[in-house]
């Protein structure tokens, strides 16, 4: 009936028996959130699909007013950035705990570098004309349809830009914690979980990625 | 029986653990979020009801009286967002099932306290968004929102209220994440699945909804707030885009809304029948599965709402077949409790007179609604007060009745009191007259081609709308007793005891009101949910319950 163990953590709540059991609803929780988070992208991302289906040439137009070399090198940044976080959440499982202050610091970086290339390409699109509003200008065959495009790229890009600061934020309130030492072998939930989302944010970019500026180019 | 408390020393119930304002405000107690989620949705319940008071005032006379069209459409349009968004949705879950799931299943509390805690409060900024777009005179798009009305041509509080509704959504998202995690990991030993009450399962599935739909609901506020302010346009035909895919990832969330509304009171009624027929529930697995069929097939019918749109005759067929479909598992739970209720020791306390209710009504918005799920109807009735009457019968008559009967039920066991019978009984038949007179008449309205959200009417049809308005009257009555007595019990009422009803179940063996940590000595469960049979050892009680 009482708890088997004898001296409780002080990271175990009172209301669980175990930190095993404690970990598991944790990180359930955060793979439960996650799965909101695919629907609430999905959503756009459906969008995405029916007007892509619809307007394939001016999606692929428009698609080409994006700098794929920056693209790419922000691809390979935020996969930077995961392998960071994957060796923060390592450092934590085996307690080295200056280490987890490391990798998050790294992986801040990473993500700071990401939302500035980001930026730069932000401020392009609006010395081209190519922010939606009404000083909107699109030298093309069908400048609404490629408008539609512009929409989206803000959508998706924009709504991963937040997830990425929401993420960035967490990362620096870690760090000080990681430095009290707080995160142990024993339980570094937090840690698990914001490694969790990082990946998720991450993931999405892989998609954003190939969607927004690689289509139509295998046709030249 | 005896509380589990055996340890000689007193413990303070949940309600005098702690004194003082701040021990409300920043508590992580299951049971005491509940009470605020209670005074919260109770005032926007009475806020939504004024506004139908306005609207079945106008409706007496056939001329535009009383109010101006605008002001008119702006009424039902807040009607709707109130009572949808700020009521039905989170009425049952996060009150009777904030309160119920971690004693139900054994645990002290939900798995997270504190995200709980902070869904009451996100839920309270969404409100005061909409209050805020209320007290500037509101939204005139219906509870709706299409587009391009909302988009582009209202000029009212579009985005104070999306934003709002965009808020609330993610209480909603927590509360069900909480539920499913909790039920997943938190069960005490010995309660493997199928010994969950049906009341935990409604709520799991409940909660798969809220998890899987909210988000959808959020992207398309969201959307919706980024072409009104920053001319990003996806719903735009000026841009190619389509107005009428706004419509689809509405209702991919709104129709399995009904579901969070409606599965939950289900949930409640599955506890009360068995506990007032005195028997063990006929058919446990089969209404288990039925909610999650219900949660799941309720994903696939979106499209009943689309079919005058133009939707492909191909796509409106499927829509009303696997609309038809989902009637299937509601007639199971219909069916199942009928059976129950069969050759059982009846009792009419007031709960069981609510849960009556609920089946009556519920079967006749459920009949109705394929009825409208069928093509022909559907486009003859379509924006009627028929579909108006269907989807009252369905969330006032099915989730209301829920909740009512749910609190009455569980009343002794979250204040320790009891209230007055003779009131308790009076208000629950009120109640039911006043909602047959207010709504039946709406289909019958309906069916002669009544369409909703009009503010005058021609003359012939104002009998049945002063009935409607009549009955609204009394229905009003009806909802202002129980808010007296119980007001007045959580004082004067005499002390329940621990299991006042007889019931059996996890929450009737603690003490009334139950501990802050719920249970003492950890329990472990060896029997099913319903064991209202003499072989399990149950006892039925010998004395009425103590009222008034
Ligand atoms: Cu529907």
């Amino acid at each position: 009936m009482s708890d088997a163990s004898a001296v409780q953590h002080p990271k175990l709540q009172h209301y669980f028996h175990s930190l095993r059991q404690q970990t598991e609803t944790v990180t359930l929780g955060m793979w439960m959130f996650l799965v909101t988070e695919v629907m609430f992208f999905g959503g756009l991302f459906a969008v995405y699909a029916l007007y892509r289906s619809q307007y394939p040439e001016a999606f692929a137009a428009a698609s080409s007013h994006l700098p794929i070399n920056l693209g790419a090198i922000n691809t390979a940044v935020l996969i930077g950035s995961s392998l960071t976080m994957v060796l923060a959440v390592w450092a934590a499982q085996t307690g080295r705990q200056k280490m987890i202050a490391v990798f998050l610091l790294l992986t801040f970086v990473l993500g700071a570098a990401f939302l500035g290339i980001k930026t730069v390409e932000y401020a392009d699109k609006w010395n081209h004309h190519l922010v939606p509003g009404p000083s909107f200008q699109f030298e093309g065959a069908d400048p609404g349809q490629a408008r539609m495009f512009f929409h989206l790229y803000f959508a998706m890009t924009g709504l991963h830009a937040v997830h990425m600061i929401i993420g960035m934020v967490f990362i620096l309130m870690w760090v000080p914690r990681a430095l009290r030492g707080e995160f142990t072998r024993e339980w570094n939930d937090p840690v698990e979980i914001l490694g969790l989302y990082w990946h998720f944010v991450d993931l999405v970019w892989i998609f954003l990625f190939p969607l927004l500026y690689l289509i139509g180019r295998h046709t030249g | 029986m005896t509380p589990l408390v055996s340890t000689g020393k007193r413990i303070p119930d949940y309600l005098n653990a702690a004194y003082g304002l701040k021990s409300w405000l920043f508590t992580t107690d299951h049971k005491r979020i509940a009470l605020l989620y209670m005074a919260s949705v109770t005032m926007f319940f009475f806020l939504g009801g004024l506004m139908a008071v306005l609207i079945r005032l106008e409706l007496v006379t056939p001329q535009g009286d009383l109010v101006e069209p605008d002001v008119y459409n702006r009424l039902f349009t807040m009607h709707g967002i109130i009572m949808v968004f700020f009521f039905l949705i989170p009425a049952i879950p996060a009150t009777l099932g904030n309160f119920l799931i971690p004693i139900m299943i054994g645990a002290k509390d939900l798995a997270f306290p504190r995200i709980n805690l902070g869904s009451w409060y996100v839920y309270n900024a969404g409100g005061l968004f909409t209050m805020y777009s209320i007290l500037n005179g509101g939204v005139d798009t219906g509870w709706t929102f299409y587009t391009p009305f909302s988009t582009t041509f209202s000029n009212t509080y579009v985005l104070a209220t999306g934003l709002g509704i965009f808020i609330t959504g993610f209480s909603s998202i927590m509360t069900g994440l909480n539920f499913l995690v909790t039920i997943h990991r938190m069960r005490a030993p010995g309660l493997t699945w199928f010994r969950l009450p049906l009341f935990v399962w409604a709520h799991y599935a409940t909660s798969i909804i809220m998890l899987l739909g909210t988000p959808v609901l959020a992207i398309t506020v969201l959307l919706v707030a980024l072409e009104r302010s920053f001319h990003i346009g996806v719903f735009d035909p000026a841009y190619g885009g389509d107005p009428i895919l706004f419509q689809h990832l509405f209702w991919f969330y709104s129709h399995p809304a009904v579901y969070i509304m409606v599965l939950p009171a289900m949930g409640v009624i599955s506890e009360l029948i068995t506990c007032f027929a005195r028997k063990r529930v006929f058919g446990y697995r089969f209404i288990a599965y039925s909610s999650v069929a219900i949660a799941v097939l309720g994903f696939l019918v979106w499209g009943h709402h689309m079919f005058t749109t133009g939707q492909s005759i191909y796509a409106s067929t499927i829509f009303s077949v696997l609309s038809m479909l989902v009637a299937v598992p509601s007639a199971i739970k219909v069916f199942n409790w009928t059976a129950t209720l069969y050759r059982g020791s009846i009792s009419w306390d007031t709960p069981m007179l609510y849960a009556l209710g609920f089946i009556g009504l519920f079967t006749i918005g459920g009949l109705t609604g394929v009825m409208l799920a069928t093509l022909g109807i559907d486009i003859h009735v379509h924006d009627t007060y028929f579909v108006v009457a269907h989807f009252h019968y369905i969330m006032v008559g099915g989730t209301i009745m829920g909740y009512l009967g749910g609190i009455h039920f569980w009343w002794p066991k979250i204040t320790g009191r009891m209230y007055p019978a003779f009131w308790s009984k009076f208000a629950a038949i009120t109640i039911f007259i006043g909602f047959n007179l207010t709504f039946f008449p709406q289909f019958i309205l309906g069916y002669m081609g009544m369409p909703r959200r009009y503010h005058a009417y021609p003359d012939e049809w104002q009998v049945l709308n002063v009935m409607s308005s009549a009955g609204a009257s009394i229905l009003g009555v009806g909802y202002l007793i129980p808010m007296i007595y119980l007001a007045w019990s959580m004082r004067y009422g005499p002390r329940a005891e621990a299991n006042p009803w007889g019931a059996v179940g996890l929450e009737w063996e603690i003490q009334s009101p139950p501990t802050a940590h719920n249970f003492e000595t950890e329990p472990v469960v060896d029997k099913e949910a319903y064991a209202y049979t003499a072989e399990q050892g149950y006892v039925p009680p010998t004395k009425e319950a103590e009222f008034v």
